[in-house]
């Protein structure tokens, strides 16, 4: 059980943060079809801020100092890299969608193949194969959380929810979440979350209120850019252990899919990215799922292919998309480029 | 005539607007190029410029003289090889631009595209030539390709026209469902190449023979070399598309036929956009959905329709691939998506979703694709430059529109609005 907690977790984390990227920019007007790509590009950055980080010797010299928490702060630091770096990414977005009109969706498209091209171009060349890795250790040796760093003995048995929830975990997870609710807040709390909304729905209006609608996209598209950017070096750090090969497995994508069946809202995106996250864990794990530990893995007992489960999160997702496409409901001005003489 | 009137006309003002994209796509390319080759201490700068021209000119290369400069000239192979990657990208072109005069975003070409590749696959290679002619079972394993993307591609377009499903979600989903169910079929197929040792992983291809013989009372397969005292039941594979002369216009390529069926059904595909009535009504479709339908056109059929023609092109793509007999598929495709058909949306955006122009920027970006295959074989740079070169040719086509009303604007009409205190003249 703590395992299934931990592992869902870790796929869930990711697509949340990113699917609210998503919200940010399409609740501005901009449909964001770009967030694969600046996750791959995010990732890539935190993984190259990382490689720097141990050729400068700081990861050594953490490690001889004896308090791994440091190692905390390192991962901070190349989180919030990838979140500028991703920001700066998304102006290229923004730009063609605000200044030039340009259509966001093949905009977007551009971006997605941009990123992949430019980081694989760059890998290849720097690190002479198709992927970058950390020089020394993996995201296990660094960055994970053990027991054993809250004080715990070895032998000291937690129950399971510390066990789920402290033990063998990554910081990230508990940052998106935190960053999840903050953002949400200013989405729906705050003067500028409420501002950013209304230029996604009359743009016109916005502006007839003083509302600067130019400025309120590029804040929507940037914020979306970082929160992707600082998915895609999430999900680099824990799924992908501290690889850059120019793709994220599709999680961009299935933000994307979060975030529409989402209905675009904060909390129904939470509970779509943990319907998927707890698929993806059971396609990537079931082999060794064991639920109630008692030893018996009963997922792969029952004798259906693992195709199939991995199959199943895109079906979920079509499957529960049938059922709720009805009521869904995009912010109207998504897709149209601001026209200040439209009225 | 002179330029400017020339530059009125919308025909000209696209084909220009497309080849100013192009121009930038190659100088972004050049400077990322030089950019990285020279804060990298390890590439000369006589590699910078071997790599400059390479973008450009790739496909003439002819290899390096004795002095180790590169020589450029007509290069046969490359010139085959370049119509033969055409064709794929030519048609997935194809699938994404129809899908696009009915206003829908096929972003769904990868699956279908694997669609029509696994079904060609296991057409072309179980039904046993011994009984069947090869071109019948050349024309079903075609045939059946294009149907199963039709298929595979209907799925995004039913989703759409009934449940009101986003196409570009449901076609994402679709891909990736089309390759984890790929690599399921072939996982528990016999088609999973056994007889050379070597290549794990990947499936017979459609020109390989495979004999299904009986040896000492037990069933198994065999290749040419027929073990002493073997049984033969049938013979499959040996199929692949003929080559019409283009292997002796273009000796030591690739190429085959399968750039003329490609161009034909461009062609075809042009007709019937510009000169039917079914072309009509998706078009109109894409204009405007509700006015279409005010108008008595069936909008839910037309989108089913348009979706089922793109997932058609898209396999047929695949499919082709998959028979010209000398390609092999890598089967365990779950984890990725096939790059042609994601480039696909490239060449049908370069060329504006015109039938016509699909043939062009198609065989443009093999162009480039051979171009990015020489810097990886002759420089230190890789391949992948040739995605940027896509990448920004993709961007700078969002605003096309923008682009062409510039070129176009008369002197008298001002395009662009009257800025605060500016007289208008």
């Amino acid at each position: 059980m703590a395992f299934l907690i931990r592992q869902t977790l870790m796929y869930m984390v990711p697509l949340m943060i990113v699917a609210l990227a998503g919200v940010f920019a399409e609740r501005s007007g901009i449909i964001n079809l770009a967030l694969e790509g600046m996750m791959i590009f995010g990732a890539y950055i935190g993984v190259v801020c990382l490689n720097v980080m141990v050729d400068l010797g700081w990861f050594s010299a953490v490690k001889a100092s004896g308090n791994m928490w440091t190692m905390q702060w390192l991962l901070l630091l190349a989180m919030l890299i990838a979140a500028v770096a991703g920001s700066i990414f998304s102006l290229l977005l923004a730009f063609a969608a605000i200044n030039l009109k340009a259509d966001q969706t093949i905009g977007g498209t551009a971006l997605n193949m941009l990123a992949p091209a430019l980081v694989l171009f760059l890998v290849r060349i720097t690190a002479k194969q198709n992927a970058l890795l950390l020089s020394t250790g993996d995201s296990a040796t660094w960055f994970m959380i053990k027991k054993s760093m809250w004080g715990f003995d070895k032998s000291y048995k937690l129950s399971w929810i510390g066990d789920a929830l402290l033990n063998k975990v990554y910081l990230t997870t508990y940052i998106c979440i935190v960053l999840f609710v903050i953002m949400s807040i200013i989405l729906y709390k705050t003067r500028f979350g409420i501002r950013l909304r209304s230029c996604g729905e009359n743009p016109q209006a916005s502006a007839s209120l003083g509302i600067n609608v130019i400025r309120m996209r590029y804040a929507g598209v940037m914020i979306s850019g970082a929160l992707a950017g600082l998915g895609g070096c999430v999900y680099a750090v824990t799924t992908a252990n501290c690889t850059a090969n120019g793709e994220v497995a599709g999680f961009g994508f299935l933000a994307l899919a979060v975030m529409i069946f989402g209905n675009w809202k904060p909390l129904p995106i939470a509970g779509g990215a943990f319907l998927f996250g707890i698929f993806k864990c059971i396609a990537a794990t079931y082999n060794t799922l064991d639920i109630n530990a008692d030893g018996k893995y009963w997922l792969a007992d029952i004798g259906i292919s693992s195709h199939f489960y991995r199959m199943l999160p895109y079906l979920i997702t079509l499957v529960v998309l049938a059922f709720t496409s009805k009521s869904s409901r995009a912010p109207k001005a998504e897709g149209i480029p601001y026209d200040p003489s439209r009225r | 005539m002179n330029i400017k009137s020339l530059l009125q006309r919308d025909s000209v003002r696209t084909v220009f607007a497309s080849l100013i994209a192009i121009l930038v796509g190659l100088l972004a390319g050049t400077v990322v190029v030089v950019v990285v080759g020279l804060l990298n201490p390890s590439i000369s700068s006589n590699i910078i410029w071997d790599g400059v021209r390479l973008i450009f000119l790739g496909v003439f290369n002819t290899g390096r003289d004795a002095a180790g400069a590169l020589t450029f000239g007509f290069n046969p192979t490359f010139f085959g090889n370049m119509l033969f990657r055409a064709m794929p990208l030519i048609l997935t072109g194809l699938s994404v631009a129809i899908a696009y005069k009915t206003g829908l975003f096929n972003i769904g070409a990868p699956g279908q595209y694997l669609a029509g590749i696994c079904t060609t696959l296991f057409l072309a290679l179980s039904i046993p030539t011994s009984s069947v002619p090869a071109w019948l079972v050349w024309i079903i394993a075609f045939f059946g390709g294009m149907i199963a993307g039709a298929l595979w591609g209907c799925i995004p377009g039913l989703l759409k026209s009934l449940l009101n499903i986003n196409e570009v979600i449901a076609c994402i989903m679709t891909n990736w469902l089309a390759a984890s169910l790929v690599t399921w079929v072939f996982d528990i197929s016999n088609l999973k190449n056994m007889l050379e040792g070597t290549k794990t992983g990947y499936i017979y291809k459609t020109s390989s023979i495979i004999n299904d013989i009986i040896v000492d009372g037990t069933r198994t397969i065999s290749g040419t070399n027929l073990p002493a005292g073997a049984e033969v039941v049938s013979t499959r594979g040996g199929v692949a598309t003929d080559k019409m002369g283009l292997d002796r216009l273009f000796s030591g390529s690739q190429v085959n036929g399968g750039i003329l069926i490609a161009i034909l059904l461009a062609i075809i595909f042009y007709i019937i956009m510009e000169k039917t009535t079914l072309g009509y009504q998706l078009k109109a479709c894409g204009s405007n959905r509700h006015a279409a339908k005010y108008a008595g056109i069936k909008d839910k059929r037309n989108i089913v329709l348009s979706m089922a023609l793109a997932g058609a092109m898209a396999g047929a793509a695949g499919s082709l691939y998959a028979l010209s007999g000398n390609t092999e598929f890598f089967w365990t495709t779950y984890q990725s998506l096939p790059a042609v058909g994601f480039t696909g949306i490239a060449v049908a955006l370069l060329a504006v979703n015109n039938p016509i122009g699909v043939i062009f920027t198609g065989t443009f970006m093999s162009f480039l694709n051979i171009n990015g295959q020489q810097l990886t074989k002759m420089t230190s740079y890789n391949e992948y430059i040739t995605d940027v070169i896509i990448a920004v040719i993709v961007y700078l086509s969002a605003f096309m529109l923008m682009f062409k009303m510039w070129l176009g604007r008369k002197r008298k009409i001002s395009v662009s609005p009257v800025r605060e205190g500016e007289v208008k003249k």
